[in-house]
């Protein structure tokens, strides 16, 4: 693990609910690059798992390949984790969520992992609506094989080898919209105030939550001639509302002022209290949510935050029907019918 | 001169396909099984939904050879597409039953055989008043002259008529009587006409009848599996149609939920990726495919071979290459499967040869998968995954556990007195400690990843720590071949000179060719293969013996390959009996190879056929 970060905890150290300090959920040292938006983003899930009082054993961490499926080994340090193959991570996750329904599934990916090789396995475990969050480090390049365009390139963008990209973009968000998915949201590594809250409304959604996040490649990709550069990012960027995520059992004190406010209760009781600047986005309407995406493509602006919920989804066991109890600890009492039903069996094929 | 012969010969039906013919020639076949004699069904089916010729050839054996003879004693030919064919297939002395309310065209002109006409749609049109039930009955009424021709006791047929129709016995009514107007009219208009009969027998006695797939999925059950990822591809569907259909009824809980979750992927990667996730984090989990599944499965294979993941995979081979010939039969998947993946990978197979096997082996891979850490191959095949096959009653023993293998708990984790590392061999075995998400709060946790690591499964790039952990999964190779069933070895030629090596669905027709060159005095000793990789009997057998055939159904002679390969058998040593028409392999067949073979050998400066089609 860590070589050069001190064990030594200090004792004040400030303790979540179940007694964790914000160091029992951090990783290895990351070996990306220095000022990789992917860090950023380790840290805001670090920050939102220490907030929300998630115990670190209780998370499967899943990846593919690229850079952003690197970071699952630089947070959570105690999870699990799985850096399955490239575009492959949405098929592992989905067997290992059937597998043991009472784990937080937390899948990293990047645009390359899931816009190209991976489209397939990200539109099906999004209409499966398998219960995980799935966080998408968007920094519209190939970086670990030098700076690729990827499927989320905008048309025209160039990245530092000078080359504006020639093909339409996927808007994963849109298509996460559009596949059913009842938890979508866009972030921005840059924006920690935004992203944390993100996270946690993501973790605490109850079925598939996309979360996209616009991660700046600081090697070949944050050009001035990039839309997925820092710079271009920070000027564009526009949200749906701030909001305020109050976790079930916490007191709400704040007064919202009417018709700017829309309140959506989450399936454990928790409250998201969105404060809109534009009254005419209803992140609860699908058609709404596209629309705004849509609207302000054409506006040239990047539209963040979260765009579109869904409470009333039934996840991949509710659908099934599976047993509440993990499958995984089935014992074979419960598992094996034993060898007088299988002489009933036998007798139908005499 | 007719063919004759009591409880020995075999019928073939030639039907248009999604015509109903299917349950009309189970419904027969399933008779003589009833009647206690040994009885071998295949269907012979179109990769189509309706109107293609499809083809059900029944051997019936008093002997209780289950393979197929080759060639055809009786042939019930209802399908205008193929009648010239099904005419000129038939053995002289042969019988030919069609449908004579059109004449037989001036060309059918032999006269080495006994033509049977029955007006099958004139009965039909006369005798059924719904239009809609007359095609299906057509095939019935067809069963009842058969059962007079054949001389069978009606009595065995009436009665699974009333068995099948248990819950709807409206709908036997119909049924029966096709079956009666069938039998009357052939006994009014054919008396001592056919010298071939089914008389009962005691030769059958808990014997079942059921497809592998079936068997397999219940293997499936038994073995607690809980997750399965799958993607619907022939020849293999039905073992997950048979998962669903097992689970659904025996695998409830007090609330009526399901003890088992079952997903239909959007592609095998997916359908791989699903068990494996679930394999990973501790549950029991399958796949079924077949080739071209397989092939897309490899990427997966190889992770699951590096990362040591256990996992159970069903193939159900059917003829390749590419989509080949997805409803006929073969075993060409054995080198795809034993080398799964790019870099250095080796894969465990298994091959059972009847359905008993496939439950058997199926329950018991998923031991075997969980106590090696590894993908376990069962290597069924279209032959014995979708057609009824005789065996003897499946037994499940009560008292019998899961080997879970080697995974650590949250007590014995800290009971550990050194570190723990999931790549670590402490037993010498090759076979690590591994432990389940959500175990412990603050041990036992790891990365698991398809990227080279050392044994802390830390990402490393270390050609020391590469190389031990490679030389390790060979360790576990070896400890694997001690864990794998071991093959059925019977030493008939002491003498040293001849042995056959054969395995899955080719085992039936060896064993009946073998004994009819040892009615010749042509002793061969047997081996039948049962999983990869091979224990040292398999070279002991080989090495004893002066000639080995290896009698396999593919082109290449895989199996061959894998034995020169695995074992490092000189080629020379080994003889190809091979068939590659995508029927399953007859005795006929592997009798004709071995009789040429074997004079080649004998024949000074000759060389023996070693590898590819003649």
């Amino acid at each position: 693990m860590n070589s050069r970060r001190p064990t030594f905890r200090h004792p004040d150290l400030p303790k979540n609910d179940l007694g964790y300090t914000r160091r029992d959920y951090e990783g290895a040292d990351s070996t990306l690059c220095a000022g990789c938006g992917h860090d950023s983003i380790s840290n805001a899930i670090i920050q939102a798992c220490y907030e929300l009082s998630i115990a670190p054993h209780k998370v499967a961490k899943m990846s593919g390949i690229g850079c952003s499926s690197k970071t699952p080994a630089y947070f959570l340090g105690k999870s699990h984790g799985f850096n399955s193959v490239h575009g492959r991570m949405p098929s592992i996750a989905t067997g290992a969520n059937m597998a043991n329904r009472d784990l937080l599934y937390l899948g990293v990916s990047g645009d390359g992992d899931t816009a190209s090789i991976g489209m397939g396995q990200f539109v099906h475990i999004a209409r499966r609506n398998i219960n995980m969050t799935y966080i998408v480090m968007n920094n519209g390049c190939y970086g670990l094989t030098k700076g690729q365009d990827s499927a989320t390139a905008d048309k025209g963008s160039a990245s530092r080898k000078g080359r504006p990209n020639l093909f339409e973009s996927i808007d994963l968000c849109e298509l996460a919209v559009q596949l059913g998915s009842g938890f979508v949201a866009r972030g921005f590594s840059g924006d920690k105030e935004q992203l944390v809250p993100l996270l946690k409304a993501a973790m605490t959604h109850k079925g598939f939550a996309m979360v996209d996040v616009i991660s700046p490649c600081v090697t070949f990709n944050n050009t001035a001639t990039s839309t997925k550069s820092y710079q271009w990012v920070r000027d564009h960027m526009e949200a749906t509302a701030t909001f305020d995520f109050i976790p079930p059992r916490q007191e709400i004190t704040t007064q919202y002022e009417k018709g700017t406010t829309q309140s959506v209760t989450l399936h454990d009781g928790g409250v998201i209290h969105l404060h809109k600047s534009d009254d005419s986005i209803d992140i609860t309407s699908r058609r709404s949510a596209i629309d705004a995406l849509e609207l302000h493509r054409e506006k040239g602006q990047l539209l963040t935050g979260i765009l579109h919920i869904n409470e009333d989804l039934k996840d991949t066991h509710d659908i099934l029907q599976t047993t509440e109890t993990p499958l995984n600890s089935l014992t074979k009492k419960q598992l094996c019918p034993g060898d007088h039903i299988l002489q009933q069996i036998v007798e139908n094929y005499r | 001169m007719k063919l004759k012969g009591v409880n020995d010969f075999v019928i073939r039906f030639a039907n248009v396909n999604g015509s109903g013919s299917a349950s009309a020639n189970t419904l027969f076949a399933k008779a003589v099984f009833r009647l206690g004699v040994p009885v071998s069904p295949k269907n012979i089916f179109p990769s189509n939904i309706q109107g293609l010729p499809t083809w059900y050839e029944v051997r019936v054996n008093e002997k209780g050879y289950l393979g197929r003879r080759g060639g055809y004693d009786f042939i019930v030919a209802v399908n205008g597409q193929t009648l010239q064919k099904d005419y000129e297939d038939l053995a002289p002395g042969g019988y030919f039953l069609y449908d004579s309310t059109r004449p037989l065209a001036d060309d059918f002109k032999r006269e080495d055989i006994t033509l049977i006409g029955i007006p099958l749609t004139q009965i039909c049109n006369r005798e059924i008043e719904n239009p809609k039930l007359r095609q299906l009955l057509k095939n019935i009424i067809y069963v009842g002259a058969l059962a007079h021709l054949l001389d069978m006791e009606l009595l065995v047929l009436t009665d699974s008529i009333e068995r099948q129709f248990k819950k709807k016995p409206k709908l036997a009514v119909p049924n029966i009587q096709a079956l009666e107007l069938g039998f009357e009219y052939a006994a009014d208009h054919f008396h001592d006409t056919c010298r071939l009969s089914v008389k009962r027998s005691k030769k059958l006695t808990d014997h079942i009848l059921m497809d592998g797939n079936t068997a397999t999925g219940l293997g499936a059950v038994y073995g607690g599996a809980t997750v399965a990822g799958w993607y619907p591809i022939t020849p293999s569907t039905s073992v997950i149609e048979a998962f669903d259909k097992f689970t659904s009824q025996y695998r409830l809980d007090e609330s009526g939920k399901k003890n088992a979750a079952i997903i239909q992927a959007e592609d095998e990667l997916t359908a791989l990726g699903i068990a494996l996730g679930a394999s990973w984090n501790g549950a029991r989990a399958f796949t079924a495919t077949s080739g071209p599944g397989i092939s897309l499965m490899n990427e997966f294979l190889g992770l699951a071979y590096f990362a040591e993941i256990p996992v159970v995979l069903i193939n159900v081979q059917r003829t390749g290459p590419s989509t080949g010939m997805p409803t006929r039969t073969q075993q060409s998947d054995i080198l795809l499967c034993a080398y799964a993946s790019h870099g250095d990978t080796k894969q465990v197979l298994l091959f059972p040869c009847d359905p008993k096997e496939c439950f058997e082996m199926t329950a018991d891979s998923f031991d075997l998968a969980e106590r090696l850490q590894t993908p376990v191959i069962i290597m069924s095949d279209l032959d014995l995954g979708m057609n009824d096959n005789i065996c003897l009653p499946l037994k499940w023993d009560d008292s019998r556990t899961y080997d879970r293998g080697k995974v650590l708990d949250k007590d014995q984790l800290e009971s550990l007195t050194e570190k723990w590392g999931r790549y670590l061999d402490k037993d010498g075995d090759g076979i690590c400690y591994r432990t389940y998400p959500g175990t412990h709060p603050k041990l036992g946790s790891y990365f698991t990843r398809g990227s080279s690591h050392d044994e802390y499964a830390a990402y490393t790039e270390d050609s020391d720590a590469y190389n031990r952990c490679m030389v390790r999964l060979n360790r576990k190779w070896q400890t694997a071949k001690n864990l794998v069933p071991k093959p059925h070895i019977t030493i008939s030629d002491t003498t040293g000179t001849y042995g056959a090596v054969f395995f899955g669905t080719s085992t039936h027709a060896s064993y009946e060719a073998l004994e009819q060159l040892g009615l010749r005095d042509i002793i061969i000793s047997t081996l039948r293969l049962r999983g990869v990789p091979f224990q040292d009997e398999v070279t002991d057998f080989i090495d004893r013996h002066e000639h080995i055939f290896v009698i396999e159904q593919n082109r290449d002679c895989q199996m061959r390959t894998l034995l020169i390969n695995e074992c490092g058998i000189c080629p020379e040593k080994l003889v190809s009996i091979t068939n590659i028409d995508g029927m399953p392999i007859t005795a006929t067949h592997i009798l004709h190879s071995m009789e040429q073979e074997l004079k080649s050998l004998l024949t000074p400066g000759a060389k023996p056929h070693k590898g590819g089609a003649r």
